[in-house]
């Protein structure tokens, strides 16, 4: 096993040297997302040897740990208290740091009714663009003190610093999860799964795929059979590993050497796409593999208040995520500047523009 | 310097006549919002109809560097809508409408005028409900609730008004709208809709919200469970969580507060009790019924002396009652009382508890403590006189010192009811000087000429300076005897 360090005063002075010498830097945790993007630029820095829990209190629902703590490593922990990490981070590969997924911002098949990487993070210990370790947010879980700059890291692929400790909430994990697959027309199946969103079914996971219906139960076996009673034509599959499968992209979809869409939708739109897909998070999430211009594609997810990311393959040297607002990508960039004026901290990953 | 009477006139052009409120006597009702501490009458207040006023009011101001305060219904307890003397006050009251129910998404799309709980009953038809519920939702506004990013006693289980709110929209200073936050559950780019929800109207108007809404539970219940100690109480509450159970909500009230809220509306409690919890669960009847032992059997092995399950939907009302009730009841026992906002990690309740109650003898001061035990979030409502002269300065003093106390052991001075002027000094205590300046530098690319709200939630470091000198005495840290987080 590999020791627990605290690489910030290292990481530091090599932050400092790329600010002086206007050096970009590359940050990789475990290099599990290097596909995700738009293509990276600057030297390596890795992030992987700055790891370790740091603490963890199970009653106060709080772990507390560095950047490269690996995400296996985390969930082991939480799980031999009954908690889990409750966005579900894709590990994509077996590997996935907790520092690259609360960078990436993204997360698995419980998005909806357990949050994102966004939500559940409380606090952060970030070293900026100039070299400064700055502390925002804490370990609590209300916390409303000066803005809530550490939020706004979630996602920021690591733009506007290196995060070199998060904190984060956990959860309980439901001591039972159970599956239930159906098979019905797509437009039916998403109204079955609805329907029972509405009566607060404890649904925690839904992926469709053409007639093809899958849901996750947070239930012992005494409810889930009266949910099969109730709403019928549902049976209990007994497939280990298919959610762990959808969360890391392993499903046959997912392996094709096309170009994969990420669409981000209202949950009931009705989208008319082209090409292969499939969907989760009750309808508002589809991946699709499309060969179709971007601009149709982007335009297609806008009319139903989405946007959509090329997630992987294609060309990753035009943007891959969705245009901004002007105003927006003005604003994005000014808070760039607070962070990382020098412009050092993956240069061009997120967006052309910073 | 601006003129009243010029920018009454100025504004009557771009207004009807009753949106611009010019004359002193009239002005009088803006000049506090829920903390009546601090007063100060604006300069004139503005209460538009529509988007495009908003719009036009911003670039007039900023164009001729008028100060503006945002305004919801003025129900929030840190001063943050504290007027400016030299600005606009402007307020959203008249933006109430609910533009859109989705109830295929389970979104309504509101503007910020719009009162918290009436989101909730305008959709309870469709079975739908919005979760956030501050202890003032009757009045408040869902634009301040995203101003202040406001709780509520639901918080563990639903999230705080970030949790809830996917999109909203905000005019800049310069008048530009923005949209920020999707219809769908993540937006592109850099997740601004973070960084505005709880911003205390420092950084933009908003003008429209779009909120999740959720099933309303099929079952709600609520135990009721004494202790004759409340470091006991704490350790119950650890153990709930241990358990794996995240109740939708749970409360923790100190004798002074049970027998305040017991006199006021006969809720039932305990008043020989040193502490009461109130725990809260929701789901399906059969889950709640299950659920409902487990916390029961919890709390009984964790040394309550008395369990109690609300008979009916009735009792369980009469339950919350005392404790949504509980900084009037407490108002009852003191002309005046001073509600603080810190929020602990749980473990240190007990010894938080302790040192307060200390404080208050040394400050002679009563001081009552209600607490969402669940999420760490304490509310001590310190009792004084003001018109007994200088008690409104100790019981500052006081709160202060609860707030620097609750930063030392690791926690914040604000849980939910945001900085505001009310704890610009004890943002001093909770950040040092690089990070208020990164605050100030935010604050900059949104509003340049610090023209939103100025002089709240984040202090000067000129101010800081001042404020340590005044507090680290001799060199000595306050609480030298806690480890520093």
């Amino acid at each position: 096993m590999t020791m627990d360090r605290d690489c910030s005063e290292a990481l530091q002075t090599t932050v400092l040297d790329a600010m002086n010498n206007t050096k970009a830097l590359q940050l990789v945790g475990s290099g599990s997302k290097q596909f995700y993007g738009r293509e990276a630029q600057g030297e390596i820095l890795s992030l992987a040897d700055h790891r370790g829990i740091i603490s963890y209190e199970p009653t106060e629902l709080v772990i507390t740990a560095r950047a490269g703590t690996p995400l296996k490593e985390i969930e082991a922990a939480l799980l031999e208290k009954g908690q889990m990490l409750p966005f579900e981070p894709p590990h994509f590969a077996g590997r996935g740091t907790i520092g690259g997924a609360i960078a990436a911002g993204l997360s698995g098949p419980r998005r909806p009714w357990g949050g994102a990487p966004r939500d559940l993070l409380l606090g952060i210990k970030l070293l900026d663009g100039r070299g400064r370790i700055l502390r925002f947010g804490g370990q609590v879980m209300k916390n409303v003190a000066g803005y809530d700059l550490s939020r706004l890291m979630a996602g920021a692929l690591g733009t506007l610093g290196i995060l070199l400790e998060v904190s984060i909430k956990v959860l309980p994990k439901p001591p039972h999860e159970h599956t239930l697959t159906f098979s019905s027309q797509e437009q039916d199946g998403w109204s079955l799964i609805h329907t029972m969103l509405r009566k607060a079914i404890p649904i925690t996971a839904t992926y469709s795929q053409g007639e093809q219906h899958k849901l996750r139960l947070a239930c012992h076996e005494q409810r889930l059979k009266q949910i099969q009673g109730t709403y019928g034509m549902l049976t209990v599959d007994h497939q280990h590993g298919f959610w762990q499968a959808l969360r890391d992209q392993e499903l046959d979809l997912f392996q094709q050497q096309r170009p994969l869409w990420r669409l981000s939708v209202p949950p009931a739109a009705k989208l008319n796409l082209p090409g292969e897909s499939l969907n989760e998070w009750s309808g508002g999430l589809h991946w699709l593999i499309s060969d179709h211009p971007a601009s149709e594609i982007r335009t297609l997810v806008e009319k139903q208040a989405g946007h959509a990311i090329l997630f992987r393959n294609g060309d990753r040297s035009n943007e891959v995520f969705h245009p901004l607002q002007p105003r927006v990508a003005e604003l994005q960039q000014k808070l760039k500047q607070v962070f990382d004026p020098k412009g050092i901290f993956n240069p061009g990953r997120h967006y052309s523009h910073y | 310097m601006h003129d009243r009477q010029s920018l009454a006139r100025t504004f009557r052009q771009l207004l009807p006549d009753e949106c611009v409120i010019f004359r002193e006597e009239e002005l009088i009702p803006y000049e506090c919002d829920g903390l009546s501490a601090y007063r100060q009458v604006p300069l004139i207040v503005l209460i538009p109809y529509t988007t495009d006023q908003v719009e036009g009011i911003l670039k007039y101001c900023n164009l001729h560097q008028v100060p503006v305060v945002a305004r919801g219904s003025g129900t929030g307890l840190s001063g943050g809508a504290l007027p400016h003397e030299q600005g606009v006050l402007l307020s959203l009251a008249r933006l109430n409408q609910i533009l859109e129910v989705d109830c295929d998404n389970m979104q309504a799309r509101v503007q910020p005028g719009v009162r918290n709980l009436a989101v909730s009953e305008a959709v309870k038809v469709h079975g739908l409900y919005y979760a956030p519920d501050p202890s003032s939702q009757i009045a408040c506004s869902i634009g301040g609730n995203v101003a202040e990013n406001a709780g509520g006693v639901h918080c563990l289980k639903y999230g705080l008004t970030l949790h809830n709110v996917l999109q909203v929209t905000m005019i800049t200073i310069d008048g530009e709208k923005v949209i920020l936050g999707c219809g769908g559950y993540d937006a592109p780019g850099l997740d601004l809709l973070t960084l505005i929800t709880g911003s205390e109207g420092m950084l933009g108007v908003v003008v429209e919200v779009l909120v999740k809404l959720l099933p309303i539970p099929e079952r709600q219940q609520v135990v009721l469970a004494a202790f004759d100690d409340i470091e006991t109480a704490g350790d119950a509450v650890a153990e709930i969580i241990a358990q794996g159970i995240l109740p939708a909500g749970l409360e923790m009230m100190d004798n002074l507060s049970i027998r305040a809220a017991e006199d006021f509306v006969h809720a039932g409690y305990p008043t020989n009790a040193q502490a009461i919890l109130l725990c809260e669960v929701d789901g399906t009847d059969d889950e709640v019924s299950e659920e409902i032992l487990l916390v029961r059997k919890i709390l009984l092995q964790s040394g309550a002396t008395q369990v109690r399950t609300a008979v009916d939907e009735q009792e369980r009302i009469k339950f919350w009652a005392g404790r949504k009730n509980a900084f009037p009841a407490v108002g009852r026992l003191s002309p005046d009382y001073y509600c603080m906002d810190g929020t602990i990690p749980r473990s240190q309740l007990g010894k938080v508890l302790k040192m307060i109650g200390e404080m208050s003898e040394r400050y002679k001061l009563r001081c009552a403590n209600v607490f969402h035990a669940g999420d760490g979030n304490l509310h001590p409502l310190i009792l004084y006189d003001a018109n007994n002269p200088g008690e409104l300065e100790k019981a500052e003093t006081f709160g202060g010192e609860i707030l620097e106390l609750c930063v030392a052991v690791g926690g914040t001075i604000t849980g939910e009811h945001g900085v505001g002027m009310e704890k610009i000094n004890q943002m001093c205590a909770q950040f040092p000087d690089e990070e208020l300046q990164t605050f100030h530098d935010v604050k900059g690319v949104f509003d340049p000429h610090s023209l939103l709200n100025p002089g709240k939630a984040i202090p000067t470091l000129a101010r800081c300076a001042e404020f340590g000198a005044m507090h680290v005495h001799a060199g000595k840290l306050r609480f030298p005897e806690l480890e520093r987080f």
